[in-house]
């Protein structure tokens, strides 16, 4: 069952976790060089936009209170070269990080991408796809800025409010330290603006990701709300959502847009008291009036840094619950994974054992009990009972979808818990109830059977399963491209394209769970004997509900609560008067009333 | 840009307020160097310290002053934007709702949902934040200019000398990054959709081991993401730090030219100082004016792209004044009915009669027109030739409401929506009442499954019925039509993974319904057996009809259908009889 809907908030942490900024920060690591590289650079560049201001005092106190025209103008080219150097200073430091956060984005998303990879379909089962890929694109994009900013704002930032305030306090303590007098206060003030402005911000991100949520559904639901002409109702309930998540925006904003503003008096009032401050020195000590002019400047300088700081502090607050997201499924073990040791399984022959098998889904309600049956070589198996009687996790247990919780299942003789994964499924071809197509053209989608496929096999496998010819009806043939739920084809069209996929396999061990149910009975019949032949001497496990394709199996399985009722071919079944009888004959009896 | 002005002109005393808030905020803003260059003019040159604690008040209090009309132009742009963009949002997706299948059937949802959320929140930043950041640097650039030309336009002539290569470099950048940000966009919704469908496919994946190539794919897609941001980048480098430098120089300009003309007597060191304000004051609108325009191309692109959604017009209305049927009984005629899609013919003089209460079974190979005939009842798509009649009107006359609401369609594809089960049993009608939701799912044969699970009608299930067996969720979205309790019920292919077992049940259960027509679209003989009239389809042709009886006495491929399925029957009937 599912974990979460549109209506729920998405848990999130809320302490402050330096653990995550730790494990982020180490994706540094391996570009120690740049890193190192950007931050040798960075004095140039800071000391550019802390000289600039200092030639302003120069400029006046020196040479044009002493009228020397051309110390100016050599004090000018000098502040020219230094320029220039910062602009080259500047740009190498722009492009090198940006390529190291850009590199490090692109390892955590291929590390992640290939981690879920590797997870169980459980923790598929449990989370909407939207969610899973809310974390691989946008949780990832979000840290973009961290990388680039931790080097190029937070250090050189922090340098520069340190020599800025050296300065000051060089030039002139006194007035250094009335300059200063406000900082306190407005350090106080602005994480507290920060701290609430989180929570806010938290709270608004879980909003949109709600409205996101609804979104994808009504989009991809729009039949059944059409059908049953709920737009109104749906409207309605999206506007809730919307207005929620501009309540929580302008919640957030109202905290956020004072900000600015705190800054804004900090810098005025702590200007207005240096002026003050700075005249009463001038008339006691004497201060020359360059000081004054340029003490006015380091505080303009002083006030920017500390507020990209304090942006910065909010970029990685924000930051932290994408990385979070992210870590949290880089940590969930992948529940099957090849044990060390596991071999390639060598060519199946395909016999299959399950001795006493029990499972359960995460939920804990047991659906299969103490099964145990042994399936020969080449024997194609009809699994029957009614829906929800475990017949799918029967055949999603061979292919390792799942771990058994007790006994075993042998392929050929090998446990599966000691082959690899791959070389399993590489061998096996499954066809799920939904079929599902890639968006791309269609000789794409069946080729996704086997890579190296020829167009002549594909075409032969498509033929094989009597898809060839209303594949050439469509406007580009082969080439007709069909997206995720098979825009323009029928769910029989869909179930074809499928089993020609799994045709071109050629795999040892076919499964086919309900894969025709969409397909008419006169097809149907054609594509049995295509598949019979295709496979013949191969071991098969079919379900269905249709009793010409069950009668066709070699032996048949009921499967009731669970367990494995009766296991027989069709005439012992029917002769045994048990359970398949009684489901032979409700057909019968139906066709008779 | 226009249409999105149009959205914020209704709230137009919501936006005023912030913007005379603006223009304090800029005419404050331009006090404060005047009296700086008083305070050195004339307090620290001239020595007239009486009128400093005077100039010292009032600085803080056009600081505060600032802060207040600071605080109000932020918020209240906020405020109006949000408002706006709402109205927006809202407009899009109850039109994206009105849009009729085929427009689905050609749009990817990643596509619409990327439209719904990113393009707006792109606006949404543009007309809450942007707009009016960029009407406060243009009056500070322009104020700045003036002041800069009053204080010594001499000086002014000078620095303004350097502004066309600010400007030559900010447009450059913002043309070079807004084919940057093109690509990359473009290539992230690719990205995305790599993604989107592994994910949403990871059973095939895996079923065929297909992990490696996966990750394969995904990381060709992501390396070109990654080349594409270095590109980006590459691009900021260059340019930033050349508009940088160039706003350095005109400060040096100032320092050095202005300098001279201090020395020369031209002007004062106050003049000097406040001329050196006026130039920050035009020198940041420049810096952000790569920033600036980059947004406005954003926006101006996602505006693009929402209202050519908008412009659709849904080519399947109501009509202007609609007809009703007298009463509604579930009375159905096709009439000539033919459907065309893209030259092909998908339907072909269809014609059938079903009177109140009775059913109608249509068969017919894979991809022969039979869900094509159960989308065109509902008017989810329109006929191209002939008429639906329903209850002795033209689907075409009646109000599009109205029509869906007297009939209720099961769909071959089930969706349910993440909720609880009650709430999708009652998706169709919200008033319904634990009885009725327990009645209809009595006669869909889910009831003793629902109440077998810990939650019962609580339990949550997730997208596309997560967690559900096939034959759970046909029968949950039966129940869900069931519920509905119209006249007219139309099955396609709804029953296709239950066990002979329920469905056997579950037809004696929609017989008992009084008055209830049926059009049941199914391949097992089991399920259409009962029906008035069977239709047999054959590449959107009917090529045999009439009941099972005179089907099977006709021995064609109806005959050969029933014999495939029942082949041992008789067999059996010989054995165990």
């Amino acid at each position: 069952m599912s974990v979460n809907t549109f209506k729920e908030d998405e848990i999130l942490r809320e302490s402050f976790d330096l653990k995550i900024i730790i494990r982020l920060l180490s994706y540094l690591k391996d570009y120690k060089l740049q890193v190192l590289k950007t931050l040798g650079l960075m004095p140039i560049v800071i000391s550019v936009t802390l000289l600039n201001p200092y030639f302003m005092k120069l400029g006046i106190d020196k040479y044009i209170a002493d009228n020397d025209i051309n110390g100016l103008f050599t004090l000018g080219i000098i502040a020219l070269v230094i320029n220039v150097f910062g602009m080259m200073a500047y740009k190498v430091t722009v492009v090198t990080m940006a390529t190291v956060s850009s590199k490090i984005l692109l390892k955590i998303r291929q590390e992640l991408f290939t981690h879920i990879q590797r997870l169980t379909l459980s923790f598929f089962d449990s989370r909407p796809v939207g969610k899973v890929l809310a974390r691989i694109i946008g949780d990832v994009n979000s840290l973009n800025q961290l990388f680039t900013d931790s080097v190029t704002v937070l250090i050189p930032d922090a340098i520069t409010l340190v020599t800025i305030a050296i300065i000051m306090l060089i030039i002139n303590y006194r007035l250094a330290l009335m300059a200063l007098i406000m900082l306190p206060a407005l350090i106080i003030v602005m994480f507290f603006i920060q701290i609430s402005c989180r929570k806010r911000w938290q709270q608004y991100r879980k909003k949109s990701s709600n409205l996101n949520a609804y979104i994808h559904e009504d989009y991809s639901g729009i039949r059944v709300v059409q059908s049953f002409t709920q737009e109104n109702r749906r409207s309605s309930s999206f506007s809730e959502l919307s207005n929620s998540l501009t309540d929580a925006f302008l919640k957030a904003v109202k905290m956020a847009d004072g900000f600015w503003p705190v800054v804004e008096l900090s810098w005025g009032v702590g200007s207005a008291v240096v002026f003050w401050y700075g005249v009463r020195l001038l008339q006691v000590e004497g201060i020359t009036i360059g000081v004054l002019v340029a003490f006015i400047g380091y505080i303009g300088l002083f006030w920017r840094p500390i507020m990209k700081l304090s942006n910065y502090y909010n970029i990685l607050l924000t930051n932290m619950a994408g990385a979070e997201r992210i870590f949290e499924i880089m940590d969930i073990e992948p529940g099957i994974v090849d044990e060390e040791g596991a071999i390639d399984i060598p060519p199946i022959r395909g016999s299959v054992v399950f001795k006493d098998v029990t499972f359960s889904y995460d939920n804990g309600d047991t659906v299969l009990k103490n099964v145990s049956f042994e399936i020969k070589e080449g024997e194609t198996i009809a699994l029957v009972g009614e829906t929800g009687a475990g017949k799918t996790t029967i055949v999603n247990l061979i292919s390792r979808f799942y771990e058994t919780d007790i006994g075993s299942i042998l392929i050929d003789g090998y446990d599966v818990r000691k082959i690899t994964s791959e070389s399993l499924r590489s061998q096996m071809a499954v066809m799920m109830q939904d079929s599902f197509l890639f968006s791309g053209s269609i000789k794409d989608n069946i080729r996704y059977g086997r890579l190296d496929a020829t167009d002549d096999e594909i075409i032969e496998a498509a033929k094989a399963v009597q898809a060839h010819d209303f594949i050439l009806q469509l406007e580009k043939g082969y080439d007709t491209g069909v997206n995720e739920r098979g825009t323009r084809l029928s769910a029989g069209q869909r179930q074809l394209i499928a089993l020609a996929r799994a045709v071109l396999a050629k795999p040892k061990l076919l499964i086919l769970d309900e894969a025709t149910s969409s397909i008419d009975t006169e097809t149907e019949v054609l594509v049995q004997k295509a598949i019979n032949q295709l496979l013949a001497g191969r071991t098969s496990f079919v379900i269905a509900h249709r009793l010409s394709t069950i009668r066709n199996a070699d032996r048949i399985m009921v499967v009731d609560e669970g367990t494995i009722k009766e296991i027989g071919s069709h005439q012992q079944l029917l002769d045994k008067k048990g359970m398949y009888y009684e489901l032979y004959m409700a057909q019968y009896r139906f066709l008779s009333e | 840009m226009k249409r999105i002005l149009k959205y914020a002109a209704k709230y137009k005393v919501l936006f005023l307020i912030p913007t005379m808030a603006m223009m304090v905020f800029v005419v404050l803003d331009l006090l404060n160097p005047i009296i700086s260059r008083r305070i050195i003019d004339d307090v620290i040159l001239k020595g007239e310290y009486h009128i400093l604690a005077k100039l010292l008040l009032l600085l803080v209090a056009i600081t505060i002053g600032k802060a207040v009309a600071g605080y109000i132009r932020e918020f209240m742009f906020d405020y109006a934007g949000s408002k706006a963009v709402k109205d927006i949002r809202k407009d899009l997706f109850d039109h994206i709702q009105s849009m009729p299948f085929e427009f689905f059937d050609k749009t990817n949802t990643g596509e619409i949902m990327s439209r719904t959320t990113e393009d707006v929140n792109n606006i949404w930043q543009v007309i809450g934040f942007t707009f009016g950041f960029f009407m406060e640097q243009i009056l500070f650039f322009v104020v700045g200019i003036i002041m800069m030309f009053i204080t010594e336009w001499r000086l002014a002539l000078a620095c303004l000398a350097l502004i066309p290569f600010i400007g030559y470099y900010a447009i450059n950048l913002e043309k070079k990054i807004g084919e940057a940000y093109d690509k990359i966009s473009d290539q992230n919704a690719v990205l995305n959709t790599t993604a989107q469908e592994n994910i949403a496919g990871v059973r095939l994946v895996k079923a065929f081991g297909r992990e490696k190539y996966e990750i394969s794919k995904f990381f060709k897609e992501n390396e070109k993401n990654y080349a594409l941001n270095i590109g980006r980048a590459k691009i900021v480098g260059d340019y930033y730090p050349k508009i940088e430098f160039l706003t350095n120089i005109v400060m040096l300009v100032v320092i050095c030219i202005g300098g001279y003309m201090v020395i020369r007597g031209y002007m004062t060191i106050g003049d000097l100082f406040a001329f050196n304000w006026y130039v920050t004051m035009i020198v940041w609108p420049m810096r952000l004016m790569g920033f600036m325009t980059n947004n406005f191309a954003q926006c101006s692109a996602s505006a693009k792209k929402i209202f050519a959604i908008m412009d659709i017009e849904p080519a399947i209305k109501s009509p202007e004044s609609p007809a009703k049927p007298r009463r509604s009984v579930g009375e159905l005629s096709f009439q000539k009915v033919s459907l065309k899609y893209e030259k092909n013919h998908v339907l072909k003089d269809i014609n059938f009669h079903v009177k109140p209460g009775e059913t109608l079974a249509i068969m017919g190979a894979t991809g022969s027109g039979k869900s094509s005939i159960s989308n065109l009842i509902g008017r989810f798509y329109d006929v191209s030739e002939g008429g639906i009649i329903l209850d002795g009107v033209d689907i075409r006359r009646m109000d599009l409401k109205d029509l869906r609401r007297s009939i209720s369609v099961v769909m071959q594809d089930t969706f349910l929506f993440s909720d609880t089960i009650e709430e999708n049993i009652k998706f169709g009608a919200v008033d319904a009442t634990r009885e009725q939701i327990v009645a209809a799912a009595k006669a869909a044969c889910i009831h003793d499954f629902v109440e077998g699970l810990e939650l019962g009608y609580r339990t949550v299930i997730g997208e596309r019925g997560v967690g559900l067996s096939g034959g759970q969720k046909q029968r949950i979205a039966i129940a869900r039509a069931l519920l509905k309790n119209s006249r007219l019920l139309v099955l396609d292919d709804a029953t296709s993974a239950l066990d002979m077992e329920t469905e056997y049940q579950l037809q004696r259960a929609l017989k008992s319904i009084k008055g209830l027509t049926k059009i049941i679209i199914a391949h097992r003989i089991s399920a259409v057996k009962e029906a008035n009239e069977i239709l047999l389809l054959d590449k959107g042709v009917v090529v045999e009809r009439g009941t099972h009886q005179s089907l099977l006495w006709k021995k064609g491929r109806y005959y050969e259908i029933y014999r495939q399925q029942y082949k041992d029957i008789d067999a059996v009937e010989e054995e165990v009889i």
